[in-house]
Formats: C-alpha cells, sequence, structure tokens
C-alpha cells in the first residue's frame, strides 16, 4: 500500500523537479510556469467539484440496467446521441472526462458511446463553442463545428472496429476504485 | 455561468439524494471523493507540465512559428504545439485571438485549436490507463490527423483571404 502510495505521487515528482530545476536556471521561467499552474489548480479547484459530485450521484443512483439500456450496445442512434449531449454540455477539461469514462464503461456503457462522450467532451462542449464563436467568428467557429463532429463519430468508429475496446482488469479499476478504502 | 449551472445541479442532486436516501448519499460523496483523490497526482502532474511547457512556447513564440506565411509548416508546427499544451478552456480562445493579433495564420489557428481541445500528450497517462494504451495512442493520433485536416477545411471555406494563408500555396 505503501510502495503503490509512493508510486502514485512519484509521478508528480518529475515535473515538479524540472519545476524546481527551471528555478534555479531562469527564475523568470519558473514564475510563468507558476503563473500558469495556478490559473489551471484554480480552473480545476473551481470547476471539478460538482463535476466529481454528480459522477458519485451516477455511480450511485443509475442502475446498471437503466444505463446498458440508454447508452448500452444495442441504445443505437439515440445512445449515441445521449453520448453526444453529455459530453457536450459537460464542464471542466478533458482530463475529467476520463474517470466518467471509467464509470460509464464499467456500468455497461458500449465503447463506441465512450470514444463519442470522449470526443464531445473534447471539442464541442457548448460553452467552448460560445467562447471560440466570440473569440474566432462565426465562419472559424462553425467550420470547426462541422468538421468536428463527423470526426468524433469518424474516430469513436475506428477506435471501436479497428482497435476494439480493450477490456482488460486496468480499465476500471485504476482510475476510480469500485470501492477500494484508498483514502 | 455553465460552472454555476454544475453546482446548482449538483447541489440539488446532493439534497435529492439526501432526502432519498442518506446511506447512498454518503456512498455517492465517497465515490466523488475515492475517485477525486486517485487521480490527483495526475491532475497536479499534468497542470505542472503543462505550465512549465507553456512558459517556454509562449504567445509571442508560438505566433512566429505558426505566422500567416508559415504555411504548411506552419499548420504542422502549430499542430504540434497544440498538442503538447493543454490551456484551461476559458483561457484557449482569448489566446487563440491575441495569437491571430500577433500575427498568427488562421489556418495555423484552426490547428492549434483543434490539437488543443483534442490531444492530450501530457493526459496521456491518464488517458491510457482509462482505456488502455491501444485506444489512447490511437484516438491521439487520429485527432492529430483531424487537427490538420481542419486547417485544410478552413482554408476551403475561408477562401483565399490572402496570398499569405495559403495552405496549399506553402505546400506546391
Amino acid at each position: 500500500m505503501m510502495a503503490g502510495r509512493l508510486r502514485r505521487f512519484g509521478g508528480m515528482l518529475l515535473p515538479l523537479s524540472v519545476l524546481a530545476l527551471v528555478a534555479f536556471i531562469a527564475p523568470d521561467r519558473a514564475a510563468d510556469a507558476v503563473g500558469t499552474i495556478g490559473t489551471s489548480l484554480r480552473e480545476m479547484i473551481l470547476v471539478i467539484p460538482p463535476v466529481f459530485v454528480l459522477l458519485g450521484l451516477l455511480d450511485v443512483w443509475v442502475p446498471r440496467d437503466t444505463l446498458i439500456r440508454y447508452l448500452g450496445p444495442g441504445s443505437g442512434a439515440t445512445g449515441t446521441l445521449i453520448a453526444f449531449l453529455l459530453g457536450s454540455v459537460a464542464a471542466g477539461p478533458l482530463y475529467a472526462a476520463f474517470p466518467i469514462a471509467a464509470v460509464l464503461m464499467r456500468k455497461g456503457s458500449s465503447f463506441f458511446n465512450v470514444m463519442v462522450f470522449i470526443g464531445a467532451w473534447s471539442t464541442t462542449k457548448v460553452p467552448m463553442f460560445l467562447f471560440e464563436y466570440a473569440a474566432l467568428g462565426g465562419a472559424f467557429a462553425l467550420t470547426r463545428l462541422a468538421v468536428n463532429i463527423p470526426a468524433i463519430l469518424l474516430i469513436a468508429l475506428v477506435l471501436t472496429r479497428g482497435v476494439g475496446p480493450n477490456p482488460g482488469p486496468r480499465t476500471s479499476g485504476d482510475v476510480t476504485p469500485p470501492g477500494a478504502p484508498s483514502g | 455561468m455553465f460552472t454555476a449551472l454544475f453546482y446548482a445541479l449538483a447541489a440539488i442532486g446532493l439534497v435529492a439524494s439526501f432526502i432519498a436516501d442518506r446511506e447512498k448519499t454518503a456512498g455517492a460523496l465517497y465515490k466523488a471523493w475515492s475517485a477525486f483523490s486517485g487521480i490527483l497526482p495526475e491532475f497536479v502532474m499534468i497542470i505542472t507540465a503543462s505550465g512549465l511547457i507553456l512558459a517556454y512556447l509562449s504567445p509571442d513564440v508560438i505566433a512566429v512559428l505558426i505566422g500567416e506565411r508559415s504555411g504548411a509548416v506552419g499548420v504542422l508546427l502549430a499542430s504540434l504545439a497544440g498538442s503538447v499544451t493543454l490551456i484551461p478552456g476559458f483561457v484557449a480562445f482569448p489566446l487563440a485571438a491575441l495569437l491571430l493579433e500577433k500575427g498568427a495564420g488562421i489556418l495555423q489557428i484552426g490547428a492549434f485549436v483543434s490539437a488543443l481541445m483534442m490531444v492530450g500528450v501530457v493526459t496521456f497517462s491518464l488517458e491510457r490507463k482509462t482505456f488502455g494504451t491501444r485506444v489512447a495512442v490511437t484516438r491521439n493520433v487520429l485527432a492529430w490527423v483531424f487537427s490538420l485536416l481542419v486547417a485544410l477545411v478552413l482554408r476551403l471555406v475561408l477562401g483565399g483571404a490572402g496570398a499569405g494563408v495559403a495552405l496549399l500555396g506553402g505546400i506546391g
């Protein structure tokens, strides 16, 4: 347990020690980096809590059967639409989507729909689109959207057909231990 | 605004859940916490790494790399820069607008923004843990290819707004 914990936090040591090194060689750069890190941490702390609370509620309240009905292999185009909308109304950076994807997979969502969800989360989020429209103009934002929607479906299709779901034991266990007392 | 909506949703959900079943609600909160604390090290790693990368890939550097006349090479560089950086959403588009102001080309910005959103080099280890190596690699490679395609389509749609933005001209 102790060793596992060390290994888990060990990943943080590399970038942190690089940061310390940069602070020595180029303090200005390090200051820049710390500023950006601060902004990102603020985003994480502000945006992420409700996402994880909703994830917990989803995990506890939505029965596996229900999730399979709406997002499972037999859910068809409706399921894909639901996955698309779920991803698009999401808030938060892409890395917050992975634990949710893990819960969806564990509860029986089809792999294709999980990939659509990830794709939508990454590019077609509604608030992001509004930002994009305002900052870069309608032609730019709409063109990107028009390319992205088929791209998301195509990527999900290729990943499902060509690469396969890869439902290894790591799939769900690593990111959200179902009930393991890790705290 | 969307964040507020999410807080409201989570709050309503929690209250409803608490009224319906206290134990389940406690379970949900426990799961929320364990999921969060489980990937917190990865989050911190991702955020620190991207902060460092951005300290060196400043807007000025990016704008020079992907200037209007940088052509296909600029598009390629833009998509690579977008792949290795991770920027909070509310910063990304103001940054893109700033880059345009500093002289970046619109096609290059299209590739940059697309790669920024879909391709995640710093988030790769977390993605691999969730989906496995093959899926994570394939998804990122495909997303990267699409970031280049976006630039091509933008060129077709926005047209030859000027000789400088000629992506294909850059190739030929």
